[in-house]
């Protein structure tokens, strides 16, 4: 008998690949590769963010097959095949914010700006499935996303002001004695 | 926060799961959404050396009445979203829709599945309270058969079921209750984590004059090391009338009796016992309400 030990077998790695804001990209990863650190590290996008790393703060909320997820709490491999989108695919190409982000910058929605693509994407969500939230239904449908800032009250103006651009009920832009009133 | 090392594995077939399962000899675990265990994993509470992923096996996520109508299937694939959003959960188990709107928050629900939820059995868990209240069958898979397990026989202790290491929940079967009931869960929540400090579900059949209570089935969660029926409150229920506050109140007297109370950083073991007394009475109440209604 030969006395040689064996290193423990390292777990395989796996090839995955994953269509993120509409370009497909396949990597080699390890199985306990988290998808949140996948997409910032592996791809650079670090608009999505890490709050708690324990599923509680909705930091690192992004679309995975047009769902709001926390990818904090998703292995890499588990969204093998999947399409992404994440808070750097909201504006488009030529700069114009998507409703809720100019929701978000006309209600002051925002203090430090780290929950913030969290918040976009859990409220994205939320008008999706209901397309005329009230201000309780707001509140409900982020209740997965925490902000240290704000105190949710803009968060939540912008979530109701940004549903109706989205039905067309509302212009897009508040006239400028509106913004100025409610700033004093 | 990366877990530790583990091998991942995704099979494409019930047996095929069941196989890895049994060739991990205890050291490898089934994985649905992973939003218990992957946060356990990642604070190295667990760690298995292999995941057997059974999100992708084929013919899992079905939602459907069963055949003799007396109940709906869950499939063990169905996350949490899906069953909010089924027409047939709606129409036969809406106090399940209900339900839905209060386990975690959206993202949770978009990937946490439902008897995840059941195997998992987390003592604050909102599906334990509302099987056991309904009523519901287990169906177990393993590489010798399927067995099926009533949700009265499941839940053992914290975190532990009657399904044995080597098998995989297929589905459950969720009754229906039947006429002149009406159902209600009722939940006190911690308001950071959304976790049931007390969670009461009660199922409430009326006498066919309907001046009384003719069954009644409760499930409670939060408050003991697993969620459980309060038998003697459920007996003291019956010849009740339902709009009497009074004998719902003595009667539920009893919602911690014999219970294990658990006490945490939110809430001591009398409070727990409190929440309970008090969350049976208002879900008695507003199942038999709506058993009228
Ligand atoms: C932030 C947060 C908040 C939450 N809030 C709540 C809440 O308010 N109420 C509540 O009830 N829950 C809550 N949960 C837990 C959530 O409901 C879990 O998703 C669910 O309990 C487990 O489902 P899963 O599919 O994610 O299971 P997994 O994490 O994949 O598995 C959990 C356990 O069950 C086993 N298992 C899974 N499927 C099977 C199967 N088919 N057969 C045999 N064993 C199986 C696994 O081996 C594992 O041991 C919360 C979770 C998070 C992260
Ligand atoms: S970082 Fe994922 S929920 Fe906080
Ligand atoms: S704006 Fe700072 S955390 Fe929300």
């Amino acid at each position: 008998m030969t006395t040689t030990e064996t290193a423990a077998a390292e777990p395989a790695l796996h090839t995955i690949t994953l269509t993120v804001n509409g370009t497909r990209h396949t990597r080699t990863v390890e199985p306990r590769e988290l998808l949140v650190y996948f997409v910032r590290e592996q791809l650079g996008l670090t608009g999505t963010h890490v709050g708690c790393d324990t599923s509680q703060c909705g930091a690192c909320t992004i679309l995975l097959d047009g769902i709001a997820v926390k990818s904090c709490t998703i292995l890499a491999v588990q969204a093998d095949g999947a399409e992404i989108k994440t808070i750097e695919a909201y504006a488009e190409p030529d700069g114009t914010l998507h409703p809720i982000q100019q929701a978000f910058w006309e209600e002051h929605a925002l203090q430090c700006g780290y929950c913030t693509p969290g918040m976009i994407i859990a409220i994205d969500q939320l008008i999706r499935d209901n397309p005329n939230p009230s201000d309780s239904e707001v509140r409900h449908g982020i209740e997965g996303n925490l902000c240290r800032c704000t105190g949710y009250q803009n968060i939540v103006k912008a979530a109701i002001s940004a549903a109706a651009k989205i039905r067309g009920d509302a212009p897009f832009e508040k006239p400028e004695d509106e913004l100025m009133a409610e700033t004093h | 926060m990366y877990p530790a090392k583990f091998a991942y594995v995704a099979p494409k077939s019930i047996d095929e799961a069941l196989t890895l399962l049994e060739h991990g000899n205890g050291e490898a675990k089934l994985m649905a959404g992973g939003h218990s265990l992957l946060p356990l994993m990642k604070l190295r509470l667990a760690q298995p050396a292999t995941l057997i992923d059974i999100a992708r096996i084929p013919g899992l996520g079905f939602i459907e009445p069963a055949a003799d109508g007396s109940a709906v299937r869950i499939g063990a694939t169905v996350t949490y979203r899906q069953v909010q959003l089924s027409d047939v959960v709606k129409a036969h188990l809406p106090v399940v829709a209900e339900t839905m709107s209060l386990v975690g928050d959206q993202q949770v629900r978009a990937r946490g599945t439902l008897v995840g939820g059941l195997a998992h059995a987390d003592p604050s868990g909102d599906m334990p309270a509302v099987v056991l209240a309904l009523g519901a069958t287990l169906v177990a898979r393993g590489l010798q058969g399927s067995r099926e397990i009533d949700v009265d026989e499941f839940f053992v202790d914290m975190l532990t079921t009657s399904l044995a290491e080597n098998e995989l929940i297929t589905e459950v079967r969720i009754r229906k209750p039947g006429p002149r009931s009406g159902a209600a869960y009722l939940k006190f929540d911690q308001p950071a984590s959304h976790y049931a400090l007390t969670g009461v579900c009660a199922v409430i059949t009326l006498s066919e004059d309907g001046k009384t209570i003719s069954a009644a089935r409760l499930g409670i969660t939060g408050v003991g090391p697993k969620a459980y029926r309060p038998m003697r409150v459920e007996a003291a229920l019956l010849g009740v009338d339902p709009t009497d506050e009074k004998p719902v109140e003595a009667a539920s007297a009893g919602a911690a009796e014999g219970v294990d109370v658990q006490g945490d950083i939110h809430a001591s073991p009398p409070y727990r016992a409190h929440l309970a007394r008090v969350f049976t009475r208002r879900a008695v109440l507003e199942a038999a309400r709506r058993a009228t209604a």
